[in-house]
């Protein structure tokens, strides 16, 4: 964090110090500190699962009793979705949000710093738990009971960190909601925003819409562990798949949340690199629409080995490969953009390519996953690991490096070091597909997800995921470099380091971006 | 340097489907043993040929124009940014896959519920962490055994060599006979767990307090192995699933065994009540 | 800036905090609503006697496969039927036994949760007599027998042939 004061150490008019932090209501202090916050939890996040594959690395059980492997893999799924990929995604926000469409600030700077100060509340209970007799949650992330009742402390834990991250989650969009629709600069209509900031506003609606189903949730497990409810207790006349009903009403939703403003973010890099204006804007927009509300009505496709009825199996096989369509259209719209282009491939631009190259495989396996009977024979398996690592991973965490890239000198006013930048794509690439490229064959051969120990056919392949699973935990210590690196003794960035961009943030302010900006909103011609 | 990448890629995948289209091979799902299994197997692989044709199609194109359209090669930019036609066309387009997709699925999804008129139903029982086998009605109608992990604790911890299907052998075998069809039903003692055997196409979850059906018909007779899909606790990794599908007079024989053994042992059970 | 800008704003935050507060409220909705689409579709069970329709027409032609299942959780009881399944044309009246037997030696009470598969049998599947509408209490050592007398409505779907009815024992004790 230190790093990050210098970079802001010149200018004045504000609090200096630790109380900047603390204190901060400003946009830019806020969005930094999302960023380092999510960057910080995706190494511990890393540091977990980094153990999981080292006791994966060969048959047998050599590192982990099986309750503490199942607790590193929860707390590696909550802690990456809740911890690492959100927050990345509200730091750019708070970050890009107001830049972009002409706003000094966002909406409520006071609401804005409690709902940052919630995480590192919520990251302690959930990294505590660890410590607890009992120690942490071995459910899953997903939590289903009535695994879940039976835990202990370390459960109450996690239902309390998901408490405190759900409303810090529904205050960050519920601000991010507010700014877009009122504090827009003049003639800056909502046809003529940038995807990033569409995407956020459809992302922030659906938070509001979900997040407090979850939190619902995760107060009837509370009530049913504690206080003698029977919500998902058959004895009490409830029943434990009404709780995955409740959970991925919330859970499906959530993908989108993780996923829509990193379309947000690719729609923006990749014009600019092909020096050419984004092909079928409107029709981006309506299909990022659809995406989300797609995203309701296919929850049930998380639970098709429960045994439901024929006719609600096909209804939502049939909802849910209906997403394949506006996902389509955008992946189309994105090679259009590029067509005819005059393109260039900084890291920005490469990380975006990967991204839509992997994300397009994750959605094939995606579609394969919707069909009804082959789920029936690779739900729970590795395969579904690898399906989605391929749109959370490759997805997600690649269009959130492509976003960093692009917009650091900005931030920063200091270029990072583009060679190392090209390495870290490059390693990350390779070791990305090396990790889960063969996880799709161990899910058809049979291998069962959340398993601390496999069946000797499944060896190989588990030690060639491992082995790329520390390659890529590794490559990511370079990333962390690079930005050091840029931050002390980058090269000063032009006002313009990308001669194709268009967005207000590049056009109407200094690099790197003063303190306070747009204190007058900008006049906005298209 | 996209081009090499997107050769590289192309090289991946039809190495990957060569190998995909090589039944039983590890690439795979395995050897389908029942009709489902089999319309499961030719539907994943008919799926796999449309994503490739898709894949190919949209990254060649991507391919090509990162290869022609930059900068470097002195390309000029074009300006255009929406074109009606070309969004309705590739809009209509992936619809019309999905319903060649969506149709066999359909009909195999109420295959699959079929489960009525069966020869043989058999109750299955998750335990933390073993299964539990009731033959309800049918031949062997009574027999009930619990089935656990065979493998030694000595092979898991490493301290001696791991035998051919460590970690997917039981004591107690659910033994079914060829060619009939079987009528699975599940409950959970305790928490969710899975019944999954790949090669007969069953995946079922087991629900405590409520029970699920699904069913099989084995066309041939062998072993086949499975394990918990569901996480169940912390012996979740150590409770699998073996199906040994038998011919008929094997089949009547080993229910005469089951049956004789169960009497003896409540023989001896009332024996040593009375000697009490 | 416009000076009206924070009111706007505030009362956009008020809406969406009363949304955020509605959506929580929609999560415990479900229970309810799941419960309801349950019962539409047959799959819940409500701990009622179904009233028998005296009209009722029994189908000859059909004969349906009933059979019959027994789990115990968390008591130490035998539960058991006395015959594995029976076979009913729908619309005749039939009645099964289950057994219960207590082996601890201390008096414990139990309540049934009955269960169905295919899963919208429960429609179908008039129950007037069951020992599931009451929580049983068994002396130590103590053995009842049970009947569960039903009818299955002449509506039930051509294409169902097996059926299975099934319980499950809970412990009423808090533990």
């Amino acid at each position: 964090m230190a790093v990050v004061q210098d970079v802001h150490g010149h200018v004045h008019g504000h609090p200096t110090g630790i109380m900047r932090w603390i204190g901060a209501t400003n946009h830019k202090d806020i969005g930094t500190m999302y960023l380092c916050f999510s960057l910080t939890m995706l190494f511990i996040g890393g540091f977990l699962i980094m153990g999981v594959r080292a006791e994966l690395f060969m048959p047998g059980m050599q590192i982990f009793e099986p309750e503490v492997f199942n607790s590193f893999t929860t707390l590696h799924g909550l802690i990456m979705v809740f911890g690492a990929i959100m927050p990345a995604f509200v730091g750019f926000a708070n970050w890009q949000v107001p830049m972009m469409i002409g706003a000094p600030d966002m909406a409520f700077a006071r609401m804005n710093n409690w709902s940052f100060w919630l995480l590192p509340v919520a990251a302690s209970l959930l990294i505590g738990s660890f410590f607890v007799p009992g120690g942490a949650a071995a459910g899953g992330w997903t939590f289903y009971p009535p695994l879940s009742t039976q835990g202990g402390l370390g459960v109450d834990m996690m239902i309390f960190a998901i408490h405190i991250l759900g409303a810090s989650s529904i205050m960050g969009a519920i601000n991010i909601i507010t700014t877009i629709l009122n504090m827009r600069a003049p003639g800056m209509t909502l046809m003529k925003m940038p995807m990033f900031v569409w995407t956020w506003l459809i992302t922030a609606y659906l938070l509001v819409l979900v997040m407090p189903v979850l939190a619902g949730t995760v107060t009837m497990l509370l009530t049913d562990r504690h206080f003698g409810t029977s919500f998902f207790n058959a004895a009490g006349g409830g029943d434990p798949v009404l709780f995955q009903h409740v959970f991925w009403f919330f859970g499906h939703p959530e993908v989108y949340i993780m996923i829509l403003p990193s379309f947000g973010i690719v729609s923006e890099v990749i014009p600019t690199f092909a020096r050419k204006p984004l092909f079928g804007y409107s029709s981006m927009v309506y299909a990022t629409a659809s995406i989300a509300i797609l995203s309701c009505i296919v929850w049930a496709h998380h639970m098709f080995s429960v045994g439901m009825p024929a006719a609600g199996q096909l209804f939502f096989m049939y909802a849910t490969m209906l997403i394949a369509v506006p996902t389509g259209v955008k992946v189309f719209n994105w090679t259009a953009t590029m067509w005819r282009g005059s393109m260039t491939f900084e890291t920005p631009m490469l990380f975006a390519i990967g991204f839509i190259l992997l994300f397009v495989i994750g959605g094939f396996s995606g579609v394969v996953c919707a069909l009804v009977p082959v789920d029936i024979q690779v739900q729970d398996t590795y395969y579904v690991i690898a399906h989605f690592h391929y749109v959370l991973v490759s997805g997600s965490l690649f269009s959130l490096f492509a976003g960093a890239y692009y917009w650091l000198p900005k931030w920063s006013g200091r270029m990072y070091d583009e060679t190392l930048g090209k390495w870290h794509f490059w390693l990350s690439m390779v070791f990305f597909n090396l990790t889960f490229f063969v996880q799709h064959f161990l899910g058809l051969a049979g291998m069962p997800r959340r398993i601390p120990d496999y069946a000797l056919q499944f060896a190989d392949f588990n030690m060639i995921s491992s082995i790329g699973a520390f390659g890529f935990g590794l490559a990511q210590l370079l990333f962390v470099y690079i930005v050091i690196k840029c931050l002390r003794s980058g090269e000063k960035a032009p006002d313009m380091p990308w001669d194709g961009a268009k967005t207000l943030e590049w056009t109407h302010l200094p690099t790197p971006a003063p303190y306070h900006s747009f204190e007058t909103p900008p006049v906005v011609k298209f | 340097m996209g081009s090499k990448l997107l050769s590289f890629w192309v090289g991946v995948m039809v190495l990957g489907f060569y190998s995909g289209s090589a039944v039983s091979s590890k690439y795979n799902l395995p050897e389908p043993q029942t009709i489902i299994a089999q319309q499961i197997y030719d539907q994943h692989i008919w799926a796999l040929w449309i994503c490739l044709v898709i894949f190919i199609a949209v990254f060649g194109v991507m391919g090509y124009s990162i290869v022609k359209h930059r900068k470097s090669a002195g390309y000029k930019a074009a300006n255009f940014h929406h074109s009606t036609t070309v969004e309705i066309i590739w809009t209509a387009i992936p619809c019309i896959i999905l319903i060649f997709m969506a149709w066999p699925a359909t009909k195999t999804v109420i295959a699959m519920k079929d489960t009525t008129e069966s020869d043989i139903t058999v109750k299955v029982t998750g335990y933390q962490w073993m299964w539990g086998y009731d033959y309800l009605q049918g031949e062997g109608e009574g027999i009930k055994f619990y089935s656990q992990l065979a493998t030694s604790q000595s092979e898991i911890h490493n301290e001696t060599p791991k035998g051919e299907n460590y970690l997917l052998e039981v004591n107690n075998r659910l033994v079914v006979p060829v060619g009939k069809k079987i009528r699975i039903i599940l409950t959970a003692n305790d928490v969710l767990h899975a019944w999954w055997v790949p090669a007969l196409g069953v995946k079922q979850d087991a629900i405590p307090g409520f029970i699920r059906d699904t069913w099989f018909t084995a066309d041939n007779v062998g072993v086949f192995r499975g394990q918990c899909a569901e996480l169940c606790g912390k012996e979740h990794g150590f409770m699998p699933i073996v199906v040994e599908v038998v011919e008929e007079q094997q089949y009547a024989q080993w229910v005469a065994d089951q049956l004789k053994t169960a009497a003896t042992d409540a023989n001896a059970a009332i024996i040593n009540a009375a000697a009490k | 800036m416009k000076l009206d800008e924070p009111r706007i704003n505030v009362k956009m935050l008020r809406k969406l905090l009363v949304f955020s507060v509605m959506m929580f409220g929609f999560g415990y909705a479900m229970v309810p609503l799941y419960e309801k689409f349950c019962e539409v579709t047959g799959i819940y069970e409500l701990q009622q006697p179904d009233v028998l329709d005296k009209n009722a027409k029994v189908d000859e032609t059909r004969i349906i496969n009933i059979q019959l299942d027994a789990n115990v959780r968390g008591l130490p009881w035998s539960f058991r039927p006395l015959q594995s399944a029976i076979q009913v044309h729908p619309g005749k009246s039939a009645e099964v036994i289950y057994e219960i037997s207590n082996q601890s030696d201390k008096t414990q009470a139990g309540q049934a949760i009955p269960s169905y598969s295919p899963r919208n049998l429960e429609r179908y599947l008039k129950k007037f007599e069951c020992f599931c509408f009451t929580q049983q209490e068994l002396e130590g050592g103590e053995t009842r027998q049970m009947a569960v007398r039903f009818v299955i409505d002449p509506e039930l779907p051509k294409d169902v042939h097996t059926a299975t009815l099934s319980y499950t024992f809970f412990s009423l004790m808090k533990d």
